[in-house]
């Protein structure tokens, strides 16, 4: 009986029990007990929101430990932590902690501009962020075992994470349709790998779990991306940005369960206040877009 | 013969899979009244405390119960088991307690600790069941109309049975070997 752990299928198999569920950011304890009350799969633990690192500016690194340490020790479901983009140091560091996933997060200031992680070095999965199916299938080739879309985060507006997500499906289909000849031009176009891209065709979906995430902010922007092929969705900064946080939280589980029931999806969007306050894609300067950061 | 496979949250679209690749008819269970006209359940593997918050939320707790309680098959893995349990420790779980088992939630530790491993389960036959352990739960105590059907070296108890229930602390719907699928329709069959 030889027990193995930290294998692709343990990885990749969490992402699998999180599908269609909801991963919340959470800054406290508290936050963390509200995101786990209201029904979230897991959480995401930070020191602060996408919209504050936003409005902070500077250098946004990983979380201090003592906060990550303090949001495991209260909920019971998975807790996630942000590392920067190549900053394979600070994974060390959270993988230490005992954290369930790491998001190699654009979010935070990347530490490499050329490279990301090898993430098959770690026991701890990863989870990346992709703008098409090229990027996703890098990630997944260094080793994310889960992929999400990565929108525009801190942002309350749904849109980039709407052009990530069809880009990612439009690219799926036609591969799913493509001779298999022309498989190797379209592996040099995206710049993935061939063997990845001939499992994407064989399945017709990405190999690995993918979540949408980047400005999701109602029950309505979790079906629509539910609809348009995620399997689960991360919801930053639009809970705790939000008026009512704990009665948002439960609408948006709510409506990700029942994307396809437009009258649940209405009944649990009734009431829940003021969303949090959105910004528009076009009044950003280019340099401070996060989904640029990466490749 | 029609399975309903409960589709709150979690890993629901593989158990289907498996399903579909036995030939059986497959449904996804959200609300109440798509427990009609099933001759079997599957409680996938996902987060137990969402499952549990959402069986609440759509008021599918008081049914399940009822068909639990009338022999009728259910085959839980993972948070499926811990839905199931009489009693659930280690975290805010309210499980359903249909069966008379005590189950530890994230018994071995957290997600770096998750394991694969290859188990005996002889009711399934000699061949050792490839077990995929994800954040997983074990049965601590149980009932004495509880039949175990596989343990951990001289460890924990990981896969049980009372009557018409099947639980396992682990992922089959992971896997390509499909006994386990096999072993519970041959329970909805009542030839198990």
């Amino acid at each position: 009986m030889k027990i193995e752990t930290g294998t692709w299928t343990v990885k990749t198999g969490l992402a699998q029990m999180l599908k269609g569920g909801v991963i919340m950011d959470v800054v406290t304890p508290e936050h963390a007990r509200i995101a786990e009350e209201a029904g979230a799969c897991a959480v995401m633990a930070l020191e602060r929101v996408p919209a504050d690192i936003r409005a902070a500016g500077g250098v946004a690194r990983m979380a201090d430990p003592s906060i990550i340490k303090a949001i495991m020790e209260t909920v019971s479901i998975p807790v996630m932590a942000k590392c920067r983009i190549g900053h394979f140091v600070e994974a060390q560091l959270l993988e230490s902690l005992g954290v369930d996933y790491i998001d190699e997060s654009e979010v935070l200031t990347p530490a490499d501009e050329s490279h990301h992680i090898w993430k098959h070095d770690f026991k701890v999965p990863f989870v990346c962020g992709c703008r098409d199916l090229g990027e996703a299938l890098r990630r997944i080739g260094e080793g994310a075992a889960m992929i999400r879309t990565k929108g525009e985060a801190g942002t309350g507006n749904i849109v980039e994470a709407v052009r990530h997500m069809r880009a990612v499906m439009d690219e799926i289909r036609k591969v799913a349709n493509m001779p298999e000849e022309e498989l190797m031009a379209e592996a040099k176009k995206l710049g993935a790998a061939l063997e990845l891209l001939v499992e994407v065709k064989k399945a017709g979906r990405l190999p690995v779990v993918n979540f949408a995430a980047g400005g999701v902010a109602t029950p309505a922007d979790a079906a629509l991306m539910m609809q348009l092929g995620a399997d689960g969705v991360f919801v930053g900064s639009g809970i705790f940005k939000s008026e009512k946080p704990a009665v948002t939280a439960k609408a948006i589980v709510m409506a990700t369960t029942h994307f396809r029931d437009a009258k649940i999806i209405a009944e649990v969007s009734r009431g829940l206040g003021a969303a949090m306050a959105g910004l528009d894609i076009k009044a950003i300067p280019e340099e401070k877009l996060l989904a640029t950061r990466g490749w | 013969m029609k399975i309903g496979v409960l589709a709150l949250q979690g890993a629901f679209i593989e158990h289907i899979s498996v399903l579909q690749s036995l030939g059986v008819e497959s449904v996804e269970v959200r609300l109440p009244g798509e427990l009609k006209d099933l001759d079997g359940l599957i409680i996938p593997g996902g987060e137990s405390t969402t499952i549990t918050r959402l069986v609440d939320l759509f008021q599918l707790r008081e049914p399940l119960f009822t068909l639990a309680s009338d022999s009728f098959p259910i085959f839980g893995t993972c948070a499926g088991m811990i839905v199931l349990a009489g009693e659930a420790v280690n975290g805010s779980v309210n499980s359903m307690g249909v069966l008379d088992i005590k189950v530890k939630r994230n018994a071995f530790g957290r997600q770096v600790d998750s394991f694969q491993v290859d188990l005996e389960v002889p009711v399934l036959g000699k061949e050792p069941f490839p077990a995929v352990f994800i954040r997983a739960p074990y049965i601590e105590k149980m009932g004495r109309d509880v039949q175990l059907l596989a343990r951990l070296k001289d460890g924990p108890v990981v896969a049980a049975r009372q009557g018409k229930i099947l639980v396992t602390s682990f992922h089959p719907e992971l896997t390509r070997d499909n006994r386990f699928h096999r072993y519970f329709l041959d329970i909805v069959k009542g030839k198990g």
